[in-house]
Order: C-alpha cells, then sequence, then structure tokens
C-alpha cells in the first residue's frame, strides 16, 4: 500500500462559465459590428481631445484623432477580442479584458460623439471623479455595514438627511458645522437602522427602505415648508472651494484630473486609505470582518458580535451624512428636493462592483461617475442621441455591470442575518 | 487545576436538556462523557463555556464558584472548546483564526502577523500539531481544520479542553492520530472532557468514563473493564442490538447504472472525477468516505439537483442524466437528503404539509390549482401511524419535533411510494440510538422488497452494518470495492484515507 500524496485539485470551466464565456465573446463581435455601423461609417471629421485644463503649469499639446480611423481600429479590435475569447479564452483575466473593452467603447463613442468639434478630455474625467465622490462615499458607508454583515439600504437616505443638514445648518453657522450635522444625523439614522435590524431582527431590507421613505419625506417637507421661503438665510452655505496639491496637482493630465478639487476630494481618498488599511491590518478590522462571516465563532472568542455591529453601523452612517453633506456643502451649495437621486443605490452597486473592499468601490464609483459626467458633457456636445437616453447612462451602466459584467462575487457569509444569542 | 460542575440544570422552552448535572474533572486527566445524540452533552459543554447561563448550578474552579457571562470569562479562567461544529472563519489564514480575539498587536491596534505566525509555528512543533499558518481555513481538509482548533484553544492557554464529539469528521487512521495528541495533551498536564457517544473510542482513550442519558448523569465506568453492551445500555436505558439484522442479499437485475460520472462542484473541481458502479435490485451498496470527497456531489447529479458535466446515468436502462429531479423522481427513486432541515423538510410546514411536499402538485392531493386538504391529512395520519413518527399532532409545524421524527418524516414520504431506487445521504447522523436502529430497519425491509439502494454515510460503522456492497470514495473517485465480510474498518479507513494497493 502507498500514501496518496497531496496535488492540487484540478479546475474545470462549468457548464455555465462555458456559456457565458460564449456570450461575452458574441457580445465583442456584436459591438464590434455596431461600432463599425454607427460610430465609423459615414463619420467625418476630426475629434479634438484636449488633455490639459486652463492654468495648467505646463502645457500639453490636444490630441486630434480621427473620428472614423478611431472606429475602425476600435472595431478591428474588438473583434479580435471577441475571436479569442470564442476560442481560446482569456480565462483568468476575462473581466480585465472586459474593462479594457469597454474603455475603448467609451473612448470611441467619445471620438464619435466629439467629432468636428473639441471636448476636453481632462474636464471630463475631473467631472467623473467629482461625480463619484457621493457615490465612494455611499459604497464606503455600505462595506462598513455589510462587512459586518448588516446589509445597509438606508444609505440613499443618510445621504440625503445629511445633505439637508449641511445646507441648513451650514447656512446658519457656517460650513464646518454643517458637515459636522450631516455626519451626525447620518449616524442617527444608522442607529435607528441598528436598533431596528440587531436588537429587533427587523429584516434588514424594510428598515433601509423605511429609513429612506422617511429621510426623503422630512426633507421634502421642511424644504417647501422652510427653506423655500428663507431660501437666501437658511439655504445658502459657502462652498469649499478648490484647492491644488502642490507638485501632484502640476501632474501633466494626472494633476488636474485628481488633485484639483476641494476638501471632500482629498476626504475621499484618505477615507479610502484609512478603511482599506483598518479592515485588513489592524485587530478591530479582523474582528469586524470575523463577525460578518462567522459571527457564531466570533462570539465564541469572546468578540462582542453585537457591539462591532452596532459600532460599525454608526460609523458607516457617519461617513454616508458626510457624502451627502458634499451635495450641499461641497458641490451645490443649496438643498434641492431629493438631489442624492439614487447615488446611494449606486454606491450599493458600487460596493459590490468592488467586492465589499474600499479600494475595489472607490474604483467601480469611479466608473458610474465617468457614466454620470458623460451625460453632463454630451448634453452640450450636442449629439443626436436624446437628452433623455444621456440622463439613463448612470443607470444603465449600474445595471450592465451589476447584472453581468462582474460574475458572482462572494459577501460576507453571513450578510444580512441576524445573530440570535442562545 | 480542578473544576466541578455542581448541579447544573438547563431548561430551553419544553425541554429539560441537563438535570442536575455533577461533574469534576482534575488537570493531567481525559474524562470521557458518553450520552447518544440528544442526551444534552452540548449544552452542558456550552453552559461551562459562558455561552449559554445555567438555570441552576454552579461552576467551581478550584472550589471557587465562576460567574461566566460570556465566552470570554470561561477563555480567562483557562476553559477551552473545541466546538462539535468548528468555529473557525472559512476565509482567514490560520494564524487570522488562532489569534482572533486575542491578537498580538502593535501601537494603535495594529495586527502584528510576523509574531501570530511565530506563535502557531511554536506550538505546531511543541504538540506535533503541522500546519501552515498561512493556509486558508476553506482550502483545508477537516482533518486539519481540527488541528487549527486545538492551536486555538492551546494559544488561548487552556488547562481544562473540551471536545464535543471531534471524531465524527476523522478517518480510522486521522482518530488515532486524534488520541496521540490529546493523551500528549493530558501528559503534559491538561485536563480533557472528551464527548462521544462511540463505545469504542471511550474505551480506548478516557481515563474514566461518566454517562449521561436525558440530560442526567446516570452512571460512571472503569473504561478499563466495562464491556461495550453494559455501557451501550447505560448510555441508552435498554439493551440494544449493536449490529443490523438483516439476511444475506439477493441482488436481481440492475436498476441504478452510472458510468463515467464527472460532476463539477461550486468552486469547479471535478468533485466527482470519473465514477462508474452500479446498484442492483435487492441490494444495499454503501458509498463510505471521508466527508468531502464527492459524495455530496454524486448524490446531487443522481438526483437531478446537479447537472454532470459528463458521464452517463441510467435507471432501469433508461439515460436520466439531464433529467430534472421531478422527473428523476418520478421515476421511482426515493431520495432522503443529507441535511434534513436545509433540504429535506420545510420546517415552517405542518408534518401533513412536509408528508405531501413531493407529490402535492398531483392527485389526489389536488385537484387543478386547488388542494384536496382532506386527502393529505387522511395520508398524513396513515403515514404518521406506519412510520411511528412521534408528533403532538399531524398539524404541528416540523422544527418542533426531535431529529428523530423529522427523519422518519422524510422516510415515510420518500418510502411511501412504490420506489424502485432509493438513494439516503447520511440516513442517522444526528439521530438517537431508538431512531437509528428503526431507520436501519426499515431500509433492510426496502430492500428485501426488491429496492435498489445506495447509502452514503461518513460513519464507517453504519456502512459496515447495512451495506452488502462497500465502495470507498476519495477525491472524488471509487478507489475501492469490497463486501463487508471480506475487510474491516481498519482496512476501509486506509481506503478513506487515500492510501492504495499496490
Ligand atoms: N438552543 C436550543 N433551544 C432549544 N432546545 C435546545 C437547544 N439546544 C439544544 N436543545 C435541546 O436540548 C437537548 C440536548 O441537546 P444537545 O445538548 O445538543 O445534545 P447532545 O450534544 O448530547 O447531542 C435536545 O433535546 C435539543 O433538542
Ligand atoms: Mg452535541
Amino acid at each position: 500500500m502507498t500514501a496518496a500524496t497531496a496535488t492540487a485539485p484540478r479546475v474545470l470551466r462549468s457548464p455555465a462559465e462555458i456559456r457565458r464565456s460564449r456570450i461575452i465573446g458574441i457580445i465583442y463581435l456584436m459591438l464590434a459590428a455596431f461600432v463599425l455601423v454607427v460610430f465609423a461609417m459615414g463619420t467625418e471629421g476630426d475629434a479634438t481631445f484636449k488633455l490639459a485644463a486652463t492654468g495648467d503649469r505646463f502645457e500639453i499639446p490636444d490630441l486630434v484623432l480621427s473620428a472614423a480611423g478611431l472606429s475602425y481600429v476600435a472595431a478591428a479590435f474588438l473583434a479580435f477580442l471577441g475571436g479569442i475569447q470564442l476560442t481560446r479564452g482569456f480565462g483568468k483575466a476575462t473581466n480585465i479584458i472586459l474593462g479594457l473593452a469597454m474603455a475603448v467603447i467609451a473612448f470611441t463613442f467619445l471620438g464619435w460623439a466629439a467629432a468636428g468639434k473639441s471636448l476636453s478630455l481632462v474636464g471630463m474625467l475631473q467631472l467623473t471623479v467629482v461625480k463619484s465622490v457621493p457615490i465612494t462615499f455611499g459604497a464606503l458607508s455600505g462595506v462598513m455595514c455589510e462587512r459586518v454583515a448588516v446589509i445597509n439600504i438606508g444609505i440613499e437616505g443618510m445621504l440625503l438627511s445629511g445633505a439637508f443638514l449641511g445646507a441648513l445648518i451650514g447656512s446658519v453657522a457656517g460650513p464646518w458645522m454643517g458637515i459636522l450635522a450631516g455626519i451626525l444625523v447620518g449616524g442617527l439614522l444608522a442607529f435607528a437602522l441598528a436598533v431596528l435590524a440587531i436588537k429587533y431582527r427587523v429584516d434588514q431590507i424594510i428598515a433601509g427602505v423605511v429609513i429612506n421613505i422617511f429621510a426623503l419625506g422630512i426633507t421634502s417637507y421642511l424644504t417647501s415648508s422652510i427653506l423655500v421661503e428663507n431660501s437666501d438665510t437658511l439655504n445658502r452655505v459657502d462652498i469649499f472651494r478648490a484647492w491644488k496639491v502642490p507638485l501632484l496637482g502640476d501632474i501633466p493630465f494626472i494633476g488636474p484630473i485628481f488633485f484639483n478639487h476641494n476638501f471632500f476630494v482629498y476626504g475621499m481618498y484618505v477615507l479610502v486609505a484609512v478603511i482599506a488599511f483598518a479592515l485588513f491590518k489592524t485587530r478591530w478590522g479582523l474582528r469586524s470582518r470575523a463577525v460578518g462571516e462567522h459571527p457564531k465563532a466570533a462570539d465564541t472568542l469572546g468578540i462582542n458580535v453585537f457591539r462591532f455591529r452596532y459600532l460599525n453601523v454608526i460609523l458607516g452612517g457617519m461617513i454616508a451624512g458626510f457624502g451627502g453633506a458634499y451635495f450641499t456643502v461641497g458641490s451645490a451649495g443649496a438643498f434641492d428636493e431629493n438631489m442624492s437621486a439614487g447615488r446611494g443605490f449606486i454606491g450599493l452597486a458600487a460596493m459590490i462592483f468592488g467586492r465589499w473592499h474600499p479600494v475595489g468601490a472607490l474604483g467601480a464609483a469611479l466608473v458610474f461617475g465617468f457614466a454620470d459626467s458623460l451625460q453632463a458633457k454630451l448634453a452640450i456636445l450636442q449629439t443626436p442621441i436624446p437628452g433623455e437616453f444621456l440622463l439613463m447612462a448612470p443607470y444603465i451602466v449600474t445595471v450592465i455591470v451589476v447584472a453581468g459584467v462582474v460574475g458572482r462575487a462572494r459577501p460576507p457569509a453571513a450578510d444580512g442575518q441576524p445573530y440570535v444569542k442562545e | 487545576m480542578e473544576l466541578e460542575l455542581k448541579g447544573i440544570t438547563k431548561r430551553f422552552p419544553g425541554v429539560l436538556a441537563n438535570d442536575r448535572v455533577n461533574l469534576e474533572i482534575k488537570s493531567g486527566e481525559i474524562l470521557g462523557l458518553l450520552g447518544e445524540n440528544g442526551a444534552g452533552k452540548t449544552t452542558l459543554m456550552n453552559i461551562l463555556y459562558g455561552l449559554y447561563s445555567a438555570t441552576e448550578g454552579d461552576i467551581l474552579i478550584d472550589g471557587r464558584v465562576q460567574d461566566f457571562q460570556s465566552p470570554g470569562d470561561a477563555i480567562a479562567a483557562g476553559i477551552g472548546m473545541v466546538h462539535q461544529h468548528f468555529m473557525l472563519v472559512p476565509v482567514f489564514s490560520v494564524a487570522e483564526n488562532v489569534v482572533l480575539g486575542v491578537e498580538p498587536t502593535r501601537a494603535a491596534g495594529i495586527l502584528n502577523m510576523e509574531e501570530a505566525r511565530r506563535d502557531v509555528r511554536q506550538i505546531s512543533a511543541k504538540y506535533g500539531l503541522e500546519v501552515d499558518p498561512d493556509a486558508v481555513i476553506e482550502d483545508l481538509p477537516v482533518g486539519i481544520q481540527q488541528r487549527v482548533e486545538i492551536i486555538k484553544v492551546l494559544f488561548r492557554q487552556a488547562e481544562i479542553i473540551v471536545f464535543d464529539e471531534p471524531t465524527a469528521v476523522l478517518t480510522p487512521q486521522e482518530v488515532e492520530e486524534f488520541f496521540g495528541i490529546v493523551r500528549s495533551l493530558r501528559d503534559a498536564g491538561k485536563g480533557i472532557i472528551f464527548i462521544t457517544h462511540k463505545l469504542d473510542e471511550i474505551r480506548e482513550v478516557a481515563d474514566r468514563i461518566n454517562v449521561l442519558r436525558r440530560g442526567r448523569i446516570v452512571g460512571e465506568a472503569d473504561p478499563k473493564v466495562v464491556g461495550k453492551e453494559e455501557l451501550a445500555e447505560l448510555m441508552v436505558g435498554r439493551p440494544v442490538e449493536l449490529v443490523v439484522a438483516k439476511e444475506e442479499a439477493n441482488p436481481g437485475a440492475p436498476v441504478l447504472e452510472v458510468e463515467d460520472l464527472v460532476v463539477l462542484d461550486d468552486r469547479n473541481h471535478p468533485n466527482v472525477d470519473g465514477v462508474s458502479f452500479t446498484v442492483h435490485a435487492g441490494e444495499i451498496v454503501g458509498i463510505a468516505g471521508v466527508q468531502g470527497n464527492g459524495q455530496t456531489e454524486l448524490v446531487e447529479a443522481l438526483t437531478g439537483l446537479r447537472t454532470a458535466l459528463s458521464g452517463v446515468v441510467r435507471l432501469s436502462g433508461e439515460v436520466v442524466t439531464d433529467d430534472t429531479p421531478r422527473e428523476i423522481h418520478r421515476k421511482s427513486v426515493a431520495h432522503v437528503p443529507e441535511d434534513r432541515q436545509r433540504s429535506g423538510l420545510v420546517l415552517t410546514f405542518t408534518v401533513a404539509e412536509n408528508l405531501v411536499l413531493d407529490s402535492y402538485y398531483d392527485e389526489p392531493f389536488s385537484r387543478g390549482v386547488v388542494m384536496d386538504w382532506g386527502r393529505t391529512r387522511e395520508n398524513a395520519r396513515a403515514l404518521v401511524e406506519e412510520y411511528d413518527v412521534r408528533t403532538p399532532s399531524i398539524e404541528v409545524e416540523v422544527r418542533n419535533l426531535s431529529g428523530g421524527n423529522q427523519q422518519k418524516v422524510i422516510v415515510a414520504r420518500e418510502f411511501s411510494r412504490d420506489v424502485k431506487f432509493t438513494v439516503a445521504s447520511q440516513p442517522t447522523r444526528g439521530l438517537d440510538v431508538g431512531s437509528i436502529e428503526y431507520i436501519h430497519e426499515r431500509i433492510v425491509k426496502e430492500r428485501d422488497a426488491g429496492g435498489a439502494i445506495l447509502i452514503v454515510s461518513t460513519e464507517l460503522d453504519e456502512v459496515m452494518a447495512l451495506s452488502d456492497r462497500i465502495l470507498v470514495m476519495y477525491r472524488g473517485k471509487i478507489v475501492a470495492e469490497r463486501r463487508p465480510d471480506e475487510t474491516d474498518t481498519t482496512k476501509l479507513g486506509l481506503f478513506m484515507a487515500g492510501v492504495t494497493e499496490t
């Protein structure tokens, strides 16, 4: 008799995966055909992309491309990808290649839209970062909550409440107090969610929806009953101005996109880094993740599951409240009914797309932010696409990304389940 | 250290799980706690570990009364526990699991994983518990996971260590190895409480035996002198047959034929990897193997719950490889699933409803879209009577029944039809001896009526007792085929561990 030797298990492709791989391949081919027919044929003129913003220290020449030429190249590239996908497949790189293909299509689309005109690429990407701010804060809030297995659908309501109080308190007591008020109201709503979800074990989706409805109702009511009449005194807040980071802000192309923004954007970078570090490198993070993956195991090791859930959910709410204040204190300067407009839900999508990781969430939020800025910029360029469709862009991208592209991401194992002692 | 449980009573709604239990244990001894499933062993240990609070009674350490509010308190008092269901975070590394809750840190709560790894290696070396500190738990076989649990306990410097049914997931060889570890822990001065319902094991390893029955300590025994029958009687409360009574099998025509079957698991590993076998009418074929060697996927493929990647399954000559579960079910196949609470029953449905889960959609239990509750109840009353399901009423939610009676509901539902082929996974897992005897009897009766039967069990004793033919599964392949009278548990255990004949 001989003992068995340990070998790594073979991995085969399941029928479902083979099907998905084929579908992606066919989609590449269809996209190639689409790019060819819609973007390449009959398009004339050069697209001019501006790569530097006004006031940059270094000047970079504009990028001028033939819109049709760009489209032909893109179509050929997509067809090539489709061919490989259908025959050999990309294996582990499938998703990366998919992302690359999407980027190519987006760029080609811009070329087509800007044919014969000029488009500031740098301005558009700068706007992308700006638009991704509330989405990122929403996603980070979701990461905080779901890492300890509490689903927070109420992020939208927390953003909205943060925006409202940011405007109101900010107008009365200055922007810093506005931010503080936003953080507090976010934390307060999260505390309500925590009590409902953790203590009373109410269905977490329902508890979150209740918070959203409550927040929308009360902010709308207060807006029409108080803010509208006193808009000069109660709904006008000094917004934070942009501040260019020395040195980093002068890097050509990159600088203006990432390092010439206001306080909220830098706050976002810092928060992403801090949460990522805390979750994966500290005792608090290890325990939080244990509580989200296997609360019973955490409990048997003397970790207080309930305390971690309360704490992290409230912190998550405060992050959402802070992100909400951005709408008013960091951007618009005044509150508008339902001004969060679903960014909290898109934040949740970004959290999933980013696989419950803060850095991933930021990346995903940038994708959604790009769709947002696309809509804003194209409206100016006057393309044949109806404005209503442009408005849909962020949501369409959300649906495509969440439903099809990501594949199955694995949430924390206990996500959404209340913990019952005994 | 001396630990004493005094008059511990624990009442759950409707159940007296522990009834004035007294227990003593000192450093440097192995106390065996014997009791059948549902006797209250886990409950007692959860009280000791601070997970439950006792309704009455005291825990004393070196004569001083303890007040454990949470496991943290028990751990601080030097008590460690390896739970029946492992308490490991599957996506964490070994080192992360070991230090969780008592993490070595630098300033500001930053984890010091180098120190954690070093500590794990140190304990590994000291007690011969070899494991890679960076391996991720979900990639490790259960035997190694258990080592991690032991390292966890030792890392917390436990003086009294509780093992709750630790051998249930191990092969016979791993059990021997485990006993070696337990003995070395004892010799290092630890006090061990070893919990089991297996008579041979407790006689082999324990220094003293206490027997728990229906929540009470009913006796003590000296493992060196007590006989197996005597111990069984003490545990169950009446004399028990230790073997399944059955005649020689009389196999007929092939009923189930499996050819070169490949099935992927959820992570796309071919967990069933080219399996071929046949089950004939009138025979019981048992599949032995350590949990996770493809048995689950095999049964799911046979019952249509999982699509096979390749290969053929035939029932009485007809190819059913790609049939849906309902189509297969309608071809006279009975399925007693591995996890009765998750896939065998709808726990919040009544007994009567659960008894028609497989046939509610058709005559006689429904006409068109309307259920015929009269017929459903009639059916339930008849089956409850015939299969001796102990329930206050057929309208009781099935989650209120004991494990044994839940299993009887499933067996009643599955066997009450005209069945040609039966596949039963872990048919007696977690049941009391009375229910085990009953279910074994039913299975043999089904065979004698000409049914083809496939039993999947990780309990080697059960496979040996029931089967007419035994197949051993290891890493998705059938590595041995034996008749029970030409082999023994030691040899089968070697096959289960992947040892092959050359
Ligand atoms: N949390 C609980 N709630 C209600 N009843 C329980 C609970 N835990 C165990 N029981 C009941 O207590 C009895 C003893 O269970 P347990 O201690 O798990 O037995 P053992 O470990 O000896 O198999 C069983 O009848 C079981 O159904
Ligand atoms: Mg138990």
